[in-house]
This record gives structure tokens, C-alpha cells and sequence, in this order.
């Protein structure tokens, strides 16, 4: 399996193509924006209750900024992480250099999984990036955090990008359109975002399967600090039947017709 | 080297090629010519495993081209029409990616590289983005990808489309060069192209293939005459009259007159006799004038014309069998 050479490749294109650069700077600046947003508000309550001393309850850096934080950075993924990946083969497609990467003595599946790995690379970086918050919140704000629910949440939430990330490539493996494969992938992530809400109306088993199959129901436990299977292996599940699909998507060329 | 059998393929309804049958020896540039639409591309997209055909084999190498498709893939370097290249990245790294996804160990890869890019005159720009480049640095890179990795045999479809003269005349050395140690399958609708640079050639038109073989031993099959160019100032009858009792003369075409001037013929002899001399000697006796005598090549691409030509005007009466 030669994943390395394709897997070089395509870092190289994200990072001397602008578009690495303008997906992590956007990224940065909207998530630096809400990180401010939300520890601003911190202060200034932990600050009312410290002159309130009798009202008011506990309140803490897990409960009051990380996992707003982490709804936050999930939402804003749900809108960059179409971007990251409708390239990947779209751009193959439309170029015609598809026709020469799949005559090259690789797999379909390397291909696809050095892809995958360069995107998860890329994305991996931007959320590393947002290491600097609970940075900032030790070491210039002084206050303390607890370190358990931070390494579960940035778990969870490169579990969410790697189910992304795959959707995203299936997406763009459909298409030599980058604008359709972004569309399809953000439409897709988003029906499942909020497939959640028609359980309400649905009774017994299809409500509970509904639920399950909600990104909102899986994505808050890792920020609480819980590792869950369940919510383990629905993203895991995700990801690999989307990495399954954009795999025969690409050998369904080498179907006689 | 390549063996290609009853190859047919389909786009839905369409039938882009039917019943292809060739071969190419080992060592050997056959040219795959054909007008546009013919099925050429599809013929090598098909022999570089990038789609499978629709029923009949391809063998690249040994290789069937679709159960051993990683063994053939290993075995050619390929060219598509289109010269697709990413833009974003540098001539360098770019044929460096390619030896490494080929397949060429670490050690041998960077003098390979820089052999390739010296081969095919790219070195000076090996530090430009590719999206840069002027359309005959971007067919050479695409040429340095396809031998980068030294493969057997190399697929080549169109590659002096698009090129100025200086730029032809440099690929197609370039392509003789790689003659004897690869063997090079080129398609083109360039017919001097062919005569250049190849030394057999498969006509195809309209899906199917129409000739092969060696050029020579086509042009004599399609034009077992010599001809004889003449143009002579004399009463016209006469005159036609006078060079058909020469023998050996097989035919004599004046469709090409003009109503009054001199008479202009075209003398078809047979191969091997030289008419020229007893042309002279009549228009001596005769006190006539002759004003030419040229003696004229069969090239390829009346071959060319001739079988596609033919092959049209068959198809209008309903008929499409044509056997070289």
C-alpha cells in the first residue's frame, strides 16, 4: 500500500495551495472570537458571585467555558469542514489528474486513505491551534482546569472531525463540482446535526434509533469528561461506512458497462 | 507487448470501439492514428487500466489489463490527452511524487528525476509551479511523468498536440529516442507524425480498426502503382493516346484537366517500372513540350485518406466491413 507518497502529496497541496492557510485562519479567528465570548462571560460572573457570596451555585471552567467551547467549535467544524475536504478528488476529477493517480501502481484505497490521513493532518492542526485557550485560561488568567474532560473533549472532537472529514470525501468523490461536494457534505452532516429533533414526535424504537443517530446526542458526553463507547463506536461506525462508500464510489469506474 | 483482442467497449448505447484486435512488439513506436471520434483515447485508457473494456482482452507485458492491473500499472507510463498535471505544485516535487508512487526505490529516485527532467529539457524550470508553465513545458512534464519511472512500455495519447514546430520536432526525437529499449504505443492525427517517428501503424476509424502493419507495407498494399506526375503541351488526345500504349502503363488519370492549356496526367505504372524515360522519348518524337515529369511519393496519408474516405462513402451504400 504506498499511502506515504499520496499521503506527502496532498499535505504539500493543502499547504502550498492558500487553502490550508485561509481555512486555519478563519477557523482561528471565529473560534478565538467565541473562546472570548464565553471566558469573557466566565469572568465576569465568577466575578458577581465572588461579591454575592451567598447566592449563586458552584460554577467552573469545565462546565462554564470548555464545554460551550466545544458545542461552539462543533458547530463552526459543522460549516469549515465541507471546505477541507470538497477538493480532495472533485479537483481530480475536474483537472482530469484523477485519470493518472488511479493508473499509477496504487490501490483505491491507498488513495483514499492517504487523503483521508493528509485532511485529518490538517484538521488535526486546527484544533491543536485551539490548545492556546485552555493555555490562556492557565496561564494568563490564572484559573485552574481540569485536564480529564479537556483530553476527552478534544477525543471527541477529533472523532467528529474524522466522521466529517469522511462524509466530506465520499461527498467529493461524487462529483467533479467542489461547491456540489461542499453542499452535499455540509447538507448531509446537518440532517444528521438535527435528526434528533423529529424523535420527538416519533414513539418506541424509531424514536430511540432517530436519537441515536443524532451528531448533537454523541457530541456534549466527551466534553463532560465521559469516554462512552456508545458514542465512540457511532463515530467510528460513521467514518468508516462513509470511508466504505467513497471507496466503491471510486471503483465504480471499473464497473464494465 | 501489447495484445489487444476483440476489445470493444461502451458508453451506454454508444459503441466507442468494436472488435479491436492489434498487437505491438517489443521495441517497437506503432502510431495509432485515426480521425477525432475514431476511439483512440478510449483504446488507451483501456490499456493503461484506467476503465475496463466492455468484452474482448487487453495484455500489456503478459498482463491482462483488468485482473492484473497492478502488474501492468507497474509496467507503462501513460500520457493522457489532456496533460493533466497539478498546478500547485512545483516540476521537482511533482516528478518526485510520481517516481515514488511508480514505485522507484529511494536511493535511485532523485538521479532518476534529475535525468528525466535533463531528457526531456525541463530542468531549468524545475523550480516553477506547474500552473506557470507555457503549454509545450507542461507536454514535456507530462512526457518526463509517463518515463520518470523507466517503464516498458509507454502510452502515449497525443503528445505533440498543441506544440509550436521547435517543440515538435524536440518531443518526437525525444519519443525515437526511447525506441528499441521501450515500446511506445502514440496516437496522433498528425500524419507525418507517424511516418517520423513510428514504424508500423494502426488506422482506426469509427471504433474499429481499419489497416496495420509496417507504413511501407501499407502504402504498397493501398497503392500498388508508382505515379508519374506529367504535363505536357500538345494536342490532348494524342497525347493520352501516346502514353497509354507505353508498357507498362496501368492507367492514366486526367481528371484533373483544364478545359483548354496543357494536358496534366497522372501515370500509374507498375511498381517496379519507371515510365519516365519513355514519357521523355514520346514527347521528343513528337516535338511536344513537356513542361513536368515528377515522380510522386505514396505517402501515408493518402493511405490515411484513402481508407477513411472509403470507409465513409461504404458506410452511406450500408456497408462498414473494411479488411486491410
Amino acid at each position: 500500500m504506498r499511502i506515504w507518497p499520496i499521503y506527502k502529496k496532498e499535505l504539500r497541496l493543502y499547504f502550498t495551495s492558500p487553502v490550508a492557510w485561509v481555512i486555519l485562519t478563519i477557523f482561528l479567528a471565529i473560534a478565538g472570537l467565541f473562546f472570548y465570548a464565553i471566558f469573557g462571560n466566565f469572568t465576569r460572573v465568577s466575578m458577581q458571585m465572588a461579591m454575592n457570596p451567598q447566592g449563586g451555585r458552584d460554577i467552573n471552567v469545565t462546565d462554564a467555558v470548555l464545554r460551550p467551547l466545544f458545542a461552539n467549535l462543533s458547530v463552526i467544524l459543522l460549516l469549515v469542514m465541507p471546505l477541507v475536504t470538497m477538493r480532495l478528488f472533485a479537483e481530480e476529477r475536474r483537472s482530469g489528474t484523477i485519470e493518472l493517480l488511479l493508473t499509477y501502481p496504487v490501490r483505491d484505497g491507498a488513495v483514499l486513505i492517504g487523503k483521508y490521513l493528509a485532511a485529518l493532518t490538517l484538521y488535526a492542526t486546527m484544533i491543536a491551534a485551539t490548545l492556546a485557550y485552555p493555555a490562556i485560561i492557565v496561564g494568563i488568567a490564572r484559573a485552574s482546569v481540569e485536564w480529564g474532560p479537556l483530553l476527552t473533549g478534544y477525543i471527541g472532537l477529533l472523532l467528529m472531525g474524522g466522521m466529517f472529514l469522511a462524509v466530506g470525501l465520499f461527498a467529493s468523490s461524487l462529483t467533479e463540482n467542489q461547491i456540489v461536494a461542499a453542499i452535499v457534505t455540509f447538507g448531509v452532516l446537518l440532517i444528521f446535526w438535527i435528526i434528533g429533533w423529529t424523535a420527538e414526535f416519533a414513539t418506541g424504537t424509531l424514536g430511540a434509533v432517530l436519537t441515536h443517530l443524532s451528531i448533537l446526542e454523541h457530541n456534549d458526553t466527551f466534553a463532560k469528561g465521559v469516554l462512552d463507547t456508545k458514542d465512540i463506536i457511532y463515530y467510528l461506525n460513521f467514518t468508516a461506512l462513509a470511508l466504505f462508500l467513497a471507496l466503491r464510489s471510486l471503483e465504480s469506474r471499473r464497473w464494465n458497462g | 507487448m501489447i495484445e489487444v483482442q476483440n476489445l470493444t467497449k461502451l458508453y451506454g448505447s454508444y459503441t466507442a470501439i468494436r472488435d479491436v484486435s492489434f498487437s505491438v512488439a517489443p521495441g517497437e513506436i506503432v502510431g495509432f492514428l485515426g480521425p477525432n471520434g475514431a476511439g483512440k483515447s478510449t483504446t488507451m485508457r483501456i490499456l493503461s487500466c484506467f476503465m475496463p473494456a466492455s468484452a474482448g482482452t487487453a495484455r500489456v507485458a503478459g498482463y491482462d489489463v483488468f485482473r492484473e492491473s497492478m502488474e501492468v500499472r507497474r509496467r507503462i507510463g501513460y500520457l493522457p490527452e489532456s496533460v493533466p498535471l497539478y498546478g500547485d505544485m512545483r516540476v521537482a516535487p511533482y516528478l518526485d511524487f510520481v517516481a515514488e508512487v511508480k514505485g522507484v526505490p529511494r536511493s535511485a529516485r532523485k538521479r532518476q528525476v534529475a535525468e528525466v527532467m535533463d531528457r526531456c529539457l525541463i530542468a531549468d524550470v524545475q523550480n516553477r509551479l506547474i500552473r506557470n508553465l507555457s503549454k509545450g513545458y507542461r507536454q514535456r512534464v507530462g512526457l518526463a511523468q509517463a518515463i520518470v519511472s523507466d517503464p516498458h512500455v509507454l502510452i502515449l495519447d497525443e503528445p505533440t498536440i498543441g506544440l509550436d514546430p521547435r517543440q515538435i520536432a524536440e518531443i518526437r526525437s525525444l519519443i525515437k529516442s526511447l525506441a528499441g529499449e521501450h515500446t511506445v504505443i502514440l496516437s496522433t492525427h498528425i500524419l507525418p507524425e507517424v511516418s517520423m517517428v513510428c514504424s508500423g501503424v494502426v488506422i482506426i476509424n469509427r471504433g474499429a480498426i481499419v489497416a496495420q502493419g509496417p507504413i511501407d507495407r501499407l502504402v504498397e498494399q493501398f497503392f500498388p502503382t508508382s505515379r508519374v506526375e506529367v504535363e505536357i503541351v500538345g494536342p490532348r488526345a494524342a497525347v493520352l493516346e501516346g502514353v497509354r500504349a507505353i508498357p507498362g502503363v496501368v492507367r492514366v488519370d486526367d481528371s484533373a484537366r483544364d478545359s483548354d492549356g496543357p494536358a496534366r496526367f497522372v501515370v500509374e505504372s507498375a511498381r517496379d517500372r519507371d515510365v519516365r524515360g519513355e514519357i521523355f522519348q514520346l514527347a521528343a518524337q513528337q516535338k511536344w513540350n513537356l513542361l513536368e515529369l515528377r515522380q510522386v511519393g505514396m505517402t501515408l496519408e493518402e493511405v490515411f485518406i484513402r481508407i477513411v474516405a472509403g470507409e465513409e462513402s461504404q458506410a452511406a451504400t450500408g456497408s462498414t466491413e473494411a479488411e486491410a
